[in-house]
């Protein structure tokens, strides 16, 4: 079987409350996964469910209470590791006194290459990312948007095998984001494997292969965003336009929202004929039949509630 | 090992010179200019060891007010400003990006130090109107500041690793100080005549850099010779006091959780 590109082992961190307050808070909670090559996985979560220290766990920035995680074989203690990883920081922050090109050009040092390859790789990188305009500005010039431009830049400069992408689209405007969501799918067709955190859900179920949850330091599932949520249809909607001076009769019309003579219908499945009979007889042309299943959105809320719900029983939980 | 290290110390020298670090050389240059201008007037004879003693004072005092005020910033900026993730997410090991910090605030110093160096030697010439055999001590004073330089750089970073920058200075400071009277705190180990006074005062005489034994700035100023061995042994012990210096820092460093 195929070594997976990254593989996390009971990864768990711990934060002291304070320098004198004693005690520990848990952020990450015994995190296991597996990534494939080539696969673009989504980390979604809400703000503070450990999305980031997950990230920067497997960057080595901070280190693990306990538990391990492994990248393309490699230990993440390796740093051989790094030449094969390419990661971008959320909300990253770069030395204010370089342009973007020197910027560019100091971290492709790190990799070897000729002065001429290096030209050669930041002038491509930074069309990529639409900084060309700007290359030669200083960073402190620039907007968050430039500045995250410039992160994936420098997070995929080097050709690395495994991307990390802590909240890519966090301050790119719809275009920004757009273009990003194309250089992850442009990495996708590279045979690249793309990892990265977001609260976003429209991105993850239109970029990701599978996706896991994260609430609370805890991972509450993982898979593809069709498997994930049920499949098990919630309810038909039949969108349909009434003649004027019609109504609707009263059990749909509890269930509906109307713009003008549109209506917005929603019946259980099993009713749908019977809805159909009702229409027609009221002189109703339908135009739409759609089933209601639920959204990731759906599912992401539930476990949100369902977190909210147990720390809250937690805290009234009489000794 | 030594390319990443090059790399990261480039990076800060080209940090140091963008953030207007060298200007103080403006000042430097101002001090020898009126210096120079005003000794050739009052003083009778003692032009050249006035030039000597102000300029070497001023290459030290500057010299280390960078050192100590930028060093402490180094690594503890790059932390609060999370610079460092994308650096540290790249082939690079924690202890090449501290050595290569130290690097290149080093080469910074050396370069102001050397620019300094002109500043002086100008000055010289214009109250003496020509060099004498015995300025070469004054080259040897300079190597010893710029041994300083590295011994209190060294300092400031291993602080910064795991101090803010204002109690890094506090401490970086207090040790400069200490450092110049280690000597005298031995000695008062010793009158006390306290085998335990004593005892003490010698670990902590050995533990602090003796910042002392690198000041030749009487000794250039008045033309005597400062021995070889002195130069050889000032040496030696600044490599060694540095590497045990940075060694601990890399320690901290490398097990540190960045915020």
């Amino acid at each position: 079987m195929a070594t997976p590109a990254i593989e996390i082992l009971g990864l768990t961190k711990d934060y002291a409350l304070g320098h004198w307050r004693p005690g520990k808070r848990r952020s990450l909670d015994n995190l296991s996964l597996e990534v494939q090559d080539g696969e673009v996985f989504g980390f979604l979560g809400p703000n503070g469910a450990g999305k980031t220290t997950t990230l920067k766990l497997l960057m080595s920035l901070i280190f693990p209470t306990a538990g391990t995680a492994r990248i393309r074989g490699r230990s993440i203690q390796d740093v051989r590791m790094h030449r094969e990883i390419g990661y971008l920081p959320e909300q990253p922050y770069f030395y204010d006194y370089l342009t973007a090109r020197e910027l560019l050009d100091y971290f492709a040092q790190f990799f070897g290459y000729s002065k001429a390859e290096r030209r050669e790789r930041v002038g491509r990188f930074l069309e990529l990312v639409g900084m060309t305009q700007a290359a030669n500005v200083q960073l402190r010039k620039f907007s968050k948007g430039m500045l995250q431009r410039v992160g994936i830049a420098q997070a995929i400069l080097h050709d690395p095998k495994v991307v990390f992408l802590d909240e890519p689209m966090s301050g790119l405007d719809p275009i920004g984001r757009r273009e990003v969501r194309d250089i992850i799918l442009g990495l996708k067709s590279q045979g690249k494997t793309v990892f990265f955190s977001t609260h976003i859900l429209s991105d993850a179920e239109m970029l990701c292969d599978r996706v896991g949850v994260l609430v609370g330091g805890k991972l509450q599932g993982v898979g593809a965003p069709g498997e994930i949520v049920s499949l098990e249809v919630k309810g038909m909607e039949i969108l349909t336009d009434l003649p004027v001076g019609k109504t609707l009769p009263m059990p749909l019309a509890a269930n509906a929202t109307a713009t003008g003579q549109r209506y917005r219908i929603q019946v259980p499945e099993a009713e749908l004929y019977t809805a159909f009979d009702q229409l027609r007889a009221c002189g109703a042309k339908i135009l739409t039949v759609t089933p209601l299943r639920p959204t990731l959105e759906d599912y992401f809320l539930k476990l949100v509630e369902n977190e909210k719900a147990a720390s809250h029983a937690v805290e009234v939980t009489v000794p | 090992m030594s390319s990443n290290v090059s790399i990261v110390a480039i990076n800060t020298f080209r940090e140091a010179v963008r953030d207007r670090v060298l200007y103080n050389l403006i000042f430097f240059a101002l001090l020898m200019m009126g210096a120079a201008i005003l000794v050739g007037q009052i003083s009778l004879g003692i032009e050249r060891l006035v030039i000597i003693n102000l300029g070497l004072s001023a290459i030290s005092l500057f010299g280390l007010v960078m050192a100590i005020f930028i060093g402490v910033g180094l690594v503890y900026k790059e932390m609060d400003r999370r610079t460092l993730y994308s650096v540290l997410a790249k082939p690079i090991r924690r202890a090449e990006f501290l050595v290569g910090k130290f690097g290149g605030l080093l080469l910074t110093l050396a370069v102001n130090t050397l620019l300094m160096t002109f500043g002086l030697a100008g000055a010289l010439l214009y109250v003496n109107r020509h060099f004498m055999a015995s300025d070469g001590g004054i080259l040897i004073a300079i190597y010893f500041i710029l041994l300083e330089f590295a011994l209190v750089t060294a300092l400031a970073l291993f602080f910064s690793c795991f101090s803010s920058p204002m109690l890094s200075t506090v401490f970086t400071l207090g040790i400069y100080i200490a450092g110049m009277f280690a000597q005298d705190i031995r000695n008062v180990g010793v009158m006390t005549k306290s085998p335990a006074l004593t005892a003490i005062t010698r670990v902590i005489y050995f533990l602090l850099p003796n910042f002392h034994n690198f000041n030749a700035i009487a000794a250039a100023g008045h033309g005597d010779p400062i021995p070889l061995a002195l130069v050889g042994w000032n040496t030696l012990y600044a490599i060694l006091y540095v590497a045990i210096v940075l060694t601990a820092a890399a320690t901290i460093f490398a097990g540190r959780n960045l915020k």
